[in-house]
């Protein structure tokens, strides 16, 4: 019995001891419930499991949560990891950590949200945000035809705050729709008469139809909004309905999540460019094995200061000009 | 202070009109100041109508209108609501920071035991009002039986009942449209009628019809001068025969209640069952109970002022928007009406000295 308890014990050590040596890596997200981050978290699991790479996954409480990023490097650091992929909440304040994570021999590697300055990070494998803006610019622009002219346009943004992200796709819509930008690093400040108001929402319901209710207060005959994610949109729907408007209004987004597909099925939405976070976690994944095995660090998409992880427009009215996939094909990829 | 009296005053102090001039501006405002002790919703009231017409003047008709004025009520209604749960339980000298999380939860309640389990409407919201009240009435058990401190309490069920909604609903959200062709009665309170231009949703009759079924509970029955009694003395109305245990679970629980409601509410107004809404709404919560004139001390205030402070926020946010100016300032200006308003009840309040 105490043999076979000893030999146990031997096994059991030798086993943890090969798990040891397995590639470790940490996934850093910015918050546990937002269906992106779970989405990415289920897509670098998996392929962690796949091809034996140990992965811990931690993420903020809430999105804007710095200090929980923080200790997570800090622990990934002390626990030996080989390289961090992280979707970071504050992307300044975060480089500081990083940098130590980088000197400490890790690969760091940027989800989603670009650090500030970008090469702060090893590799980005990211959206092209203003590509996906640019899309569902284009789209509105050509369903409405010669109408364009004299469009009323509504802007959903994200935040007052003006995150990178909001902006890419904020200022991408306006040019793919045809529209002189201002200053391309923040919204609000074109000055084109088509343009009713910018008004924020959180990238929720709630916000996305308080928006739409103060944009409508200022103009009642908006009819083309832009939305800053599908949970807003559909928010935004919401205000379009109380007045009865719903039917006369074109509303486009960005992000492709399970429920808004539906959405553009149903036709609240016209057209979304939909992003793929579980090919983002996987393909990152992958770029930290391949540095542990071979010291080889991940290359950005040509022309392109980041790894391009790819975009598609989701729609059922397809528009000449502007490439796009159908709702059966875009059900078939969506997340969340 | 008689006319006759102001002369007899003049007459033995004929060099110092200045003085006397004081005793007359004291006096005032201690009357002043006696009225506003016995109607506590006159301030918010008042801050209110100014501020309304002050918004009309600068942006005329466009914010005058009907169509503007009841968006404010249609803006207000959750955050109305959840004020009149937290009302409650201020005027225990309590604080109820998990009513927005309450609410969350509790509209997930509703949405999921429809769609995920197949109940009959009618029997999901139910479940979700009882699940409500039973989230209250921990917060109650464990403020009133247990001692803990209300803050304490709630700091920690806020996060308990916020992180059970995002692992029970698996962060899910059920669609608009799946709600409207398989169980519009969760909408039911976002349907609309009008009235001219006015548009109204039964939430907003429901949040106007329920503060005013509090503010007659709270003055017209024994339950509703208990609560007084109990958020001003404890001891004093245990000694006086209020079983204040008895109290304060039931008004936690009769917050949670209305939490549950505006939690079927806030289905209507969205359209959709989404667990991550309602995140702030407890600190909106607790800042129109605050600028609505409720001492954060307990037992002094009325329900109605609430109201009024959220629809004071509900004004000043559309108000400053269609000005066009940077969402930002209406915060700043908010954080100074709480400040105003804390200072107002710091100053009446000596009257009771």
């Amino acid at each position: 019995m105490k043999k076979l308890l000893v030999s146990t014990a031997i096994t059991m050590a030798l086993m943890s001891t090969a798990a040891v040596a397995d590639v470790a890596a940490c996934l850093i997200t910015k918050t546990d419930t937002n269906p992106f981050f779970v989405k990415m978290k289920e897509g670098a699991t998996a392929r962690a499991a796949e091809i034996g790479v140990s992965l811990k996954t931690y993420a903020g409480k809430i999105d804007g949560d710095h200090q929980s990023q923080v200790a997570a490097i800090e622990t990934c650091i002390a626990d030996g990891a080989k390289g961090i992929l992280i979707a970071a909440s504050d992307t300044k304040a975060i480089v500081g950590s990083v940098t130590q994570a980088r000197d400490a021999g890790l690969v760091v590697i940027a989800l989603d949200t670009p650090l500030e300055p970008m090469d702060a990070a090893d590799a980005t494998f990211a959206t092209d945000n203003f590509l996906a803006g640019e899309l569902i610019g284009k789209w509105a622009a050509a369903a409405l035809g010669a109408d364009a002219a004299n469009a009323r346009i509504g802007m959903l943004d994200l935040a007052v705050s003006q995150p990178s992200v909001g902006v890419l796709r904020d200022q991408g819509f306006l040019q793919g729709f045809g529209i002189d930008l201002g200053n391309p690093n923040k919204w609000g400040d074109e000055t084109d008469p088509r343009i009713v108001g910018n008004d924020v929402t959180a990238g929720n319901e709630e916000g996305g139809r308080r928006a739409m209710e103060n944009l409508l207060a200022k103009d009642p005959m908006i009819n083309v909004v832009y939305t800053i994610n599908e949970p807003a949109a559909s928010g935004a729907y919401e205000a379009l309905k109380a007045i009865g408007r719903e039917n006369d209004v074109l509303i486009v987004s960005v992000d492709g999540g399970c429920p808004g597909v539906a959405d553009v099925k149903d036709g609240v939405i016209g057209a979304t460019s939909q992003q793929y976070p579980l090919l983002m976690a996987a393909l990152g994944i992958e770029a930290i094995k391949t540095w542990a095995d071979s010291g080889v660090k991940p290359a950005p998409t040509p022309g392109k200061a980041f790894f391009d992880t790819g975009v598609s427009l989701v729609t059922d009215k397809p528009a000449p000009g502007v490439p796009s996939i159908d709702t059966k094909e875009g059900t078939d990829r969506c997340w969340g | 202070m008689t006319p006759g009296d102001q002369d007899s005053l003049a007459a033995e102090h004929p060099d110092d009109t200045v003085a006397s001039f004081e005793e007359e501006g004291n006096h005032f405002s201690n009357q002043v100041r006696n009225w506003l002790h016995q109607t506590p919703a006159a301030v918010p009231l008042i801050v209110l109508v100014i501020s309304t017409i002050v918004f009309g003047l600068v942006l005329g008709s466009k914010f005058f209108s009907p169509f503007a004025l009841t968006l404010i009520l249609q803006q207000v209604a959750i955050v109305g609501i959840v004020a009149l749960a937290q009302s409650l339980v201020i005027l225990t000298a309590g604080i109820d920071l998990s009513v927005g999380a309450i609410m969350v939860f509790s509209s997930v309640i509703m949405g999921q035991f429809t769609f995920r389990y197949g109940l009959p409407v009618e029997v999901s919201v139910f479940c979700g009002l009882f699940a409500g009240t039973l989230m209250g009435a921990i917060n109650g058990v464990l403020v009133a039986v247990v001692r803990l401190p209300p803050f304490i309490v709630t700091l920690g069920t806020w996060q308990i009942f916020l992180a059970a909604n995002f692992l029970y609903s698996e962060n899910e959200t059920i669609r608009g449209s799946d709600i409207a062709d398989q169980a519009p009665l969760l909408q039911f309170f976002g349907e609309k009628f009008k009235i001219g231009g006015a548009i109204f949703t039964y939430g907003v009759v429901l949040m106007l019809v329920l503060a005013v079924v509090l503010a007659y509970m709270l003055r017209y029955t024994a339950w509703g001068r208990h609560v007084y009694a109990v958020g001003d003395d404890p001891d004093a109305a245990e000694l006086s025969g209020v079983r204040t245990k008895r109290v304060l679970i039931s008004v936690y629980a009769l917050s949670g209640l209305i939490c549950a409601i505006a939690g079927w509410v806030l289905i209507g107004r969205i359209g959709s069952v989404s667990p991550t809404s309602g995140q702030l709404a407890n600190i909106e919560a607790i800042t129109a109970v605050v600028i609505g004139g409720i001492s954060l001390f307990g037992g002094r205030g009325s329900i109605l002022g609430s109201l009024c402070g959220a629809l004071i926020v509900g004004v000043f946010s559309l108000g400053l928007r269609m000005v066009g100016t940077d969402p930002q300032w209406t915060y700043l200006l908010i954080g100074l009406l709480i400040i105003l308003a804390v200072g107002i009840d710091q100053w009446i309040r000596k009257v009771a000295v």
